[in-house]
């Protein structure tokens, strides 16, 4: 066991875990943060995406102990109300069914918008292709980053 | 009646009224409500203008939270922003309660609509006894109630202890399709905000306060048994704190998942395989493949398929194969189990609600009101989730350790210990008559049981599973020699239920070999379709519609060739137009045009979702889904081996949806048929190869 201090959606956290215990298990097992989700293990399917120092990275494949000091951000610290403009553009298009991927996308979309302010549709599937959807909301998906992109030129990122 | 509704109906003031929600078999062939006594769904007016609709239905994905909300408020007339839905705990005594085959709305359109109704007469009701006034001057609108003589108003919640006093009325007429304000509209879908914050509550997502977290480490062959095992190593891992031996193989106990999983990997068990150790691919398809040279049990006969083959003026036949699929929801299997001396609870994102409370009672020896299964919201089911294994085992755990317990699959238990839609063969013969019309059609299947969850096969020839041969034995096609054999057969897995069932590829084998007669009679693949459903109008009209709006037979983009398929299915017709390119051997479906007619459409928005849904999902096994056996282990493990469309392999959808006041149908399942056939018709346009097997991926498409 080992003290890992990081930053947690803007907050000082420690928590008290096996330093190789991976990010998305001392996410929702240690600390009680379940919009971050499990589904492959392997880093193939994007749902269990955070970000860490601003970078969309695999929490099931990052262990603890490289967040040691990091400034880590789960779909519960993207913004405080939903308001986020990928969230709202999720929102407007109604883009979840099952919804359980939909965390990992909507972090992968946002980091991607970071980056690439208005992304084409080609930019959008190079990024967002490792992010599996077993509902096949992908249409949806693609048209609310678009969205996104708009809210985010009008607003900015908060 | 156990703590969850009796807290339902006891603990807040307000109007509750009960109503029944009929299960599979229940509902009358117009879809108008059944008379009963029972009651196992409630709507609460509370005192505060909430609205609470009560019932056991699983959420996911498929939008049914919203549509039957929709159903509800349609005739309640109340404030669409205030309805909030609960699932109840249930109740032997309701009898099956599960969601499968599409449902949901079919069965909830006559009662719930008419819950509405009876709510809102009440409310006004004692709105008029407050007023001192006759009834019919009083209107209900947005949850509002109004004096029509003076424009006095009340909300629901002022009147709704008063109308809790009155009793329910009967005999209501309910609007008429002319009246609608919700019902056909769009509304936004009900569960979206909190899927976009991460609140939403999965059942992998429940923590009970002394939880410990399990995994399990089972046989990979199925139906094997411990033999013996060490847990030495397991134990030796920070966080794990057991391993315990249970039916189905050893569950290692930890502080937490990852521990869990690390420990199950570490265990080092001798299994006792059985006899499906002796399975493996190649071998079952050889043997489903001779066993559809064999007559089997009569799945159809109509006029007379043998002879008519004799007399055909041309003949043609094919053998299609289909695979074992895994349905890899999103959210891994998991459950959450709390047995205690004088009660259980169980936690589950699942389909099968009664199942799992019949499992409860059975190994726990408690009374049903001592039992509580909480529905959580579902990460995928797609018929994985209407199998009760992964709360039996849970149960079973929970009443060795005493303390709630949370048993969660690796994505590698999923796909390697799982109940599978079965692989398949059928073999044709269609001959033409005298100027190439279909004359006759014969189809010999051989198909591992799909009704019938976690079945290991059942006798050869022993009677015809119907589920398995759906989309054959029930085309619609006015072919006058039609016949159809059945042979039950194993290939060492369970089988269950897939997204659409037995015409996930009975409709591949079907479509594609009607469109292998149309080539060989010498006519258009929507012509032969046209002539043979001229008796069928609901499913001749999609097929003209999806037809008209793809724009068939006419020019099409340098390369792109259309392929058609249709389908019948849950209650709705469905046709699309697959239109793909075949490039140096690559293909690419670049665009789905899809005509659906499901009656009565609830709300637009989510037709549109589900097909567009259906269609990745389809499209996801024609091209790359395949579960394989050596040694009865299946040899995927994880999504690097069983791959699905990703977005850039999606393709464009439209949707096209057939104005209608009929009965709703079913919709979950219904764009998913008809995408396979459709695209490999295309495929066949594009290059006059022709896809008899699946999945597509590794076939040389020169």
């Amino acid at each position: 066991m080992a003290t890992i201090r990081f930053t947690l959606n803007g907050k000082p956290q420690a928590v008290d875990v096996s330093p190789d215990l991976p990010l998305l298990w001392v996410l929702r097992d240690a600390l009680g943060l379940t919009g971050t989700k499990f589904g492959c293990g392997m880093a193939i399917c994007g749902a269990c995406t955070v970000h860490v120092n601003g970078t969309a990275v695999r929490s099931c494949s990052m262990q603890a102990a490289a967040i040691a000091d990091k400034n880590v951000v789960t779909i519960e610290g993207l913004s405080a109300d939903g308001s986020h403009p990928v969230q709202k553009a999720w929102i407007e298009k109604d883009v979840p069914q099952c919804g359980y991927c939909q965390s990992g996308q909507i972090m992968g979309a946002a980091a991607l918008l970071a980056k690439n302010a208005r992304p084409s549709d080609a930019d959008i599937d190079e990024v967002m292709k490792f992010y599996i959807c077993r509902c096949g909301t992908y249409q949806d998906i693609r048209s609310a980053i678009h969205r996104a992109a708009e809210l985010q030129a009008n607003g900015g990122v908060k | 009646m156990n703590a969850t509704r009796r807290g339902f109906l006891k603990t807040t003031a307000g109007l509750v009224v009960g109503f029944y929600l009929p299960g599979r078999g229940e509902v009358a062939a117009q879809g108008t409500a059944v008379t009963t006594q029972r009651v196992n769904a409630w709507v609460r007016i509370g005192t505060d203008d909430s609205v609470t609709l009560m019932i056991h239905k699983s959420e996911m994905g498929q939008g049914t939270v919203t549509s039957l909300s929709q159903l509800l408020a349609e005739e309640l007339e109340c404030d669409w922003k205030k309805i909030r839905t609960e699932f109840p705990g249930i109740d032997p005594a309701f009898g099956l309660q599960g969601v499968f085959g599409s449902q949901s709305i079919r069965t909830g359109w006559g009662p719930l609509r008419n819950a509405g109704a009876q709510a809102r007469e009440m409310l006004l009701q004692a709105a008029a006894q407050r007023w001192g006034i006759g009834k019919s001057l009083c209107r209900a609108s947005d949850g509002v109630i109004s004096n029509t003589a003076n424009g006095e108003k009340l909300t629901f919640g002022k009147v709704a202890d008063a109308a809790s006093k009155l009793t329910p009325p009967t005999g209501l007429t309910l609007k008429n399709p002319g009246q609608y304000k919700l019902i056909g509209k769009s509304m936004k879908r009900l569960d979206t905000p909190d899927k976009v914050t991460g609140r939403t509550k999965f059942g992998i997502d429940v923590r009970v306060p002394g939880m410990v977290y399990a995994a399990i480490a089972r046989c990979p062959v199925a139906g094997g048994k411990v033999a013996s095992f060490d847990a030495t190593k397991a134990k030796a891992i920070a966080g794990v704190r057991d391993a315990v031996q249970i039916s189905n193989g050893i569950a290692v106990i930890a502080d937490n998942t990852w521990a869990a999983f690390a420990g199950a990997k570490a265990l080092e068990i001798k299994w006792d395989e059985g006899p499906n150790a002796a399975f493996n691919t190649p071998a079952i398809r050889k043997a489903f493949t001779e066993q559809t040279l064999l007559p089997g049990a009569s799945a159809r006969r109509q006029g007379n398929g043998a002879a008519a083959l004799d007399t055909a003026g041309k003949k043609i036949d094919a053998v299609y194969e289909a695979p074992f699929l895994a349905h890899a929801p999103m959210e891994p299997l998991n459950c959450v189990a709390h047995v205690r001396p004088d009660g259980c609870d169980v936690w589950a994102s699942t389909q099968m609600q009664t199942g799992i409370s019949g499992i409860a009672l059975q190994l726990t020896g408690l009374r049903p009101d001592q039992i509580t299964i909480h529905t959580q919201y579902l990460g995928g089911g797609f018929g994985r989730r209407a199998g009760t294994d992964y709360a039996r085992e849970a149960i079973e755990l929970a009443k060795i350790v005493k303390v709630p317990v949370k048993v969660t699959w690796s994505r590698e238990h999923d796909l390697q210990n799982g109940i599978y839609r079965p692989a398949s063969v059928t073999r044709f013969a269609g001959g033409l008559d005298a100027e190439g019309w279909p004359l006759v059609l014969t189809a010999n299947i051989a198909c591992p049981p799909m009704g019938g969850s976690g079945s290991f096969g059942g006798g050869r020839g022993g009677g015809v599973d119907s589920t398995s041969v759906e989309g054959i034995a029930d085309l619609r096609y006015a072919i006058p020699h039609m016949q159809v054999d059945y042979h039950s057969v194993t290939g060492g897995v369970p089988t269950t239920y897939w997204r659409a069932v037995g015409y996930t590829q009975n409709t591949f084998f079907g479509e594609s070999f009607l469109d292998e007669m149309a080539v060989a009679g010498g006519k258009d693949p929507v012509d032969v379709r046209r002539r043979l459903l001229a008796d069928v109008p609901r499913l001749l009209g999609v097929l003209n519609l999806a037809a008209e709006k793809a724009g068939w037979g006419k020019p099409l983009p340098a390369g792109h060739h259309q392929g058609i398929a249709v389908v019948n299915n849950i209650g709705s017709y469905t046709a699309q137009v697959a239109e793909v390119s075949v490039t140096g051997g690559k293909l690419k479906v670049h665009r789905v045009v899809c005509a659906t007619d499901c009656g009565q459409v609830i709300n637009p928005a989510i037709v549109e979702q589900q097909i567009r849904s259906a269609i990745v999902f389809g499209l996801s096994a024609a091209l790359k889904g395949e579960i394989t056996i050596d040694g009865g282990r299946v040899q995927q493990s994880n999504f690097h081996q069983y791959d699905v469309v990703r977005m850039d392999e999606a393709p464009a959808v439209e949707v096209h949806i057939v104005p209608s006041t009929e009965a709703p149908g079913g919709m979950g399942e219904a764009g998913v048929p008809t995408i396979a056939p459709a695209v490999c018709n295309a495929i066949f346009r594009a290059t006059g190869k022709r896809i008899r097997r699946l999945p597509i991926q590794g076939q040389e498409l020169a």
